[in-house]
């Protein structure tokens, strides 16, 4: 990319504060439309310094117990591909936080890539996770997305061996997404040894920052990760605390601010 | 696509599993080693004698293959009086077809150092047939089945404990098989160090679509020879049910080749294609990626998977294996719609007249052969795959026609 990318910027901004960027994830529709929209920008009055929009999906095999019940009540209420690009555009236009939207392939594709591309774009989203799409069958929605300017983040695991990760980091921008643990979306009680070993690895065959997620869910947990990575993403733990306020929206949303508070201070910590 | 496309030697897949415009491999990061490593190994066992003397002593003395070619005289009385063949995979080890793909995914896991077998069932065949080989093999196995499902195969339940295998009621989503595949899924994503996913249908993301196939291509190699020296000709067409598409795969490859020979899938239509209570994917569906591969889908407009529904807990899936979408879309094999009623019809038809209580997955192809039979009258010769029998569904078929009732179903 010619022009650095507003997340990138972002990413560079907390690199020179000398701290890592938080990232904070909840799903569009959930609990509601509205109340999702509001969801995602209390992320971001606490602390989130990017935000990541679920796009809901019935078969979402790479979530855990968690997301998975918030796609459910989101997909029961309702939402559409439609209801999430207007979360995408109310929270962007509304913040300068970059907004990345998080979903699987199968959405995307029956959506049309190269329209999906034009309105996330449009929407002012800055790019997309798409953690069921390899790199080897990536292609077009890279070039869709290269065209409309839009980050494409792939994601990397324990597992991955060095030169797939010079594969998978060489088709990548905006961050590298470095899964901590080998498993699905949900909090840990332990980070694990895995991800710090994966950032070292990845690193070495990219410049691009790398962000860790998948269990880390306490400011503790957020501040060892921030030892060692370029972002700390959290999703499940803010999914369980809009749940754990059984409906009652202001606790929801002051509960999400807290907990990006504690988190952003644990990004802080040294 | 040109017809020469299909023809022997034809390579299909492609290196990167494509059949045409459907397969690959849409797979998340933490899985590439693992399938890639399932892939490896597959191609090194098919270059290994060893690998396939062990797997052909197995399906011999272990499954009991050949499995034989039955004429049905007093069924096909009925299907206007065509002549049927039944090819009895109902007779293996286990009791269906699925036990094929299993024992050559076992003798695989053994061969890459795996301990732990996870599978996804749905009427409980491939979940029995899997748990049977890892009792064989020595392997811890888990199997994941959608709750619905383990209330309507109770029977299979009970067999795979039986066998030592855990059985995990999956109460996600539709709770059928599609939520059974999911949570296997998750749960090789955590355990794929020890644990190899055997999958039981020609779905899934490559290099699955292709070896399950080459697994069950025994069922139409011997069945080709069979009827060929049964009548002396090859049949005028082949039918088979189809759930993922294994059993079908299975029957119908060697036949592809031989152009004079229709190839007829029957889908479960469950309530009927006109309601929403269905499992008609390849009829209904549309192009989409589902667990791991691009072919057709049961979807709504935002790529969401629409439910199934089908009387039959084995073919009550929204997606299909990509070659059949292929073979779909190049003509070479028909897809028809049967619904629940026409193979509960055809279940009681073949108990009757022959003697043979088919699964009703199975009785699903019967049914598309009786449709067939009478389409093409007295001198056609229909080769029906016999996938599996019916102990499991006779709760299901119980309350279905009354069984319970003094009247016994009359
Ligand atoms: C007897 C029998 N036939 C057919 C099927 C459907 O599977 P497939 O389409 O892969 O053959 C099943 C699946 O459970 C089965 O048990």
């Amino acid at each position: 990319m010619t022009v650095a990318s507003k997340l990138s910027e972002t990413l560079a901004a907390a690199k020179a504060e000398g701290r890592a960027a938080l990232i904070g994830y909840l799903p569009a529709g959930f609990p509601s439309v509205e109340g999702g929209i509001k969801a995602v920008r209390a992320l971001i009055d606490g602390g989130c310094d990017i935000v990541e929009v679920g796009l809901p999906h019935s078969d979402p095999v790479l979530d855990g117990p968690t997301i998975q019940t918030a796609d459910d009540i989101a997909l029961r209420g309702g939402v559409k591909i439609k209801d999430v690009l207007r979360t995408v555009r109310e929270v962007a236009s509304a913040t300068d936080a970059p907004v990345l939207v998080m979903t699987y392939w199968n959405p995307v594709d029956r959506y049309g890539t190269a329209r999906f591309a034009a309105d996330l774009a449009a929407a002012g989203g800055a790019g997309c996770i798409l953690p069921d799409l390899p790199v080897e069958e990536s292609e077009e929605w890279r070039k869709a997305a290269g065209e409309h300017g839009l980050d494409t983040v792939f994601v990397v695991a324990p597992s991955s061996k060095d030169p797939r990760l010079a594969e998978v980091t060489a088709a990548g921008t905006g961050f590298v997404y470095a899964a901590a643990v080998m498993g699905v979306t949900g909090s840990r009680a332990q980070v694990g040894t895995l991800a710090e070993d994966l950032v070292t690895r990845t690193r070495a065959t990219t410049d691009l920052p790398v962000c860790v997620g998948l269990g880390v869910s306490t400011a503790d947990q957020a501040a060892q990760v921030a030892g060692f990575a370029d972002g700390v993403i959290v999703g499940s733990a803010f999914v369980q605390r809009i749940l754990d306020a059984a409906g009652d929206e202001e606790a929801a949303l002051a509960a999400v601010r807290t907990l990006a508070g504690e988190l952003a201070a644990g990004v802080r910590r040294r | 696509m040109s017809e020469k496309d299909y023809l022997p030697g034809a390579q299909v897949p492609d290196a990167r599993g494509y059949f045409g415009a459907y397969g690959g491999r849409f797979i998340p990061e933490a899985l590439v080693a693992a399938v890639e490593q399932v892939a490896e190994e597959y191609e090194k066992a098919k270059a290994d004698p060893a690998f396939a003397a062990e797997l052909d002593a197995l399906l011999k003395d272990y499954t009991g293959r050949p499995s034989p070619l039955t004429d049905v005289h007093r069924f096909s009385a009925e299907a206007g009086g065509a002549r049927v063949l039944l090819k009895r995979e109902d007779l293996n080890h286990t009791g269906s077809h699925k036990i094929n793909n299993v024992l050559g995914q076992a003798l695989l896991t053994r061969r890459m150092g795996k301990t732990r077998i996870i599978a996804e069932t749905g009427a409980g065949q491939h979940g029995v047939a899997t748990a049977t080989a890892c009792a064989l093999f020595g392997f811890d196995c888990t199997i994941y089945m959608g709750e619905v499902d383990t209330e309507r195969q109770a029977l299979n339940v009970a067999r795979m404990r039986m066998l030592g295998a855990e059985v995990v009621a999956v109460t996600s989503g539709s709770r059928t098989l599609k939520d059974a595949i999911n949570e296997a899924f998750r749960d090789w994503v955590a355990n794929v160090d020890n644990t190899h996913y055997l999958f039981g249908t020609v779905a899934g993301p490559h290099p699955f679509p292709m070896m399950v196939r080459d697994f069950h291509r025994v069922i139409g190699v011997e069945a080709r020879e069979q009827v060929i020296e049964r009548t002396g000709k090859l049949p005028d067409a082949v039918v088979a049910c189809v759930g993922g598409g294994s059993n079908a795969m299975g029957i119908f490859h060697e036949f592809i080749p031989d152009a004079g020979v229709r190839l007829i899938g029957c889908e479960a239509a469950g309530e009927g294609v006109e309601t929403p209570r269905h499992a008609a994917t390849l009829t209904k569906g549309e192009p989409g990626v589902l667990h791991g591969a691009r072919s057709y889908v049961l979807q709504d407009e935002d790529g969401q998977t629409i439910e199934s529904h089908s009387i039959s807990a084995g073919l009550d899936y929204p997606g299909i294996g990509p070659e059949h979408a292929w073979l779909k879309d190049t003509g070479r094999a028909e897809y028809r719609p049967v619904t629940d009623d026409q193979a509960m019809q055809a279940l009681r038809l073949l108990s009757r007249t022959e003697g043979i209580i088919p699964a009703i997955e199975s009785a699903h192809a019967l049914a598309g052969a009786l449709e067939l039979g009478r389409e093409l009258g007295p001198e056609a010769t229909i080769l029906v795959s016999l996938s599996g029998r019916g102990d499991k569904d006779m709760h299901t078929a119980a309350q279905y026609f009354g069984l319970y009732d003094d009247k016994g179903g009359k």
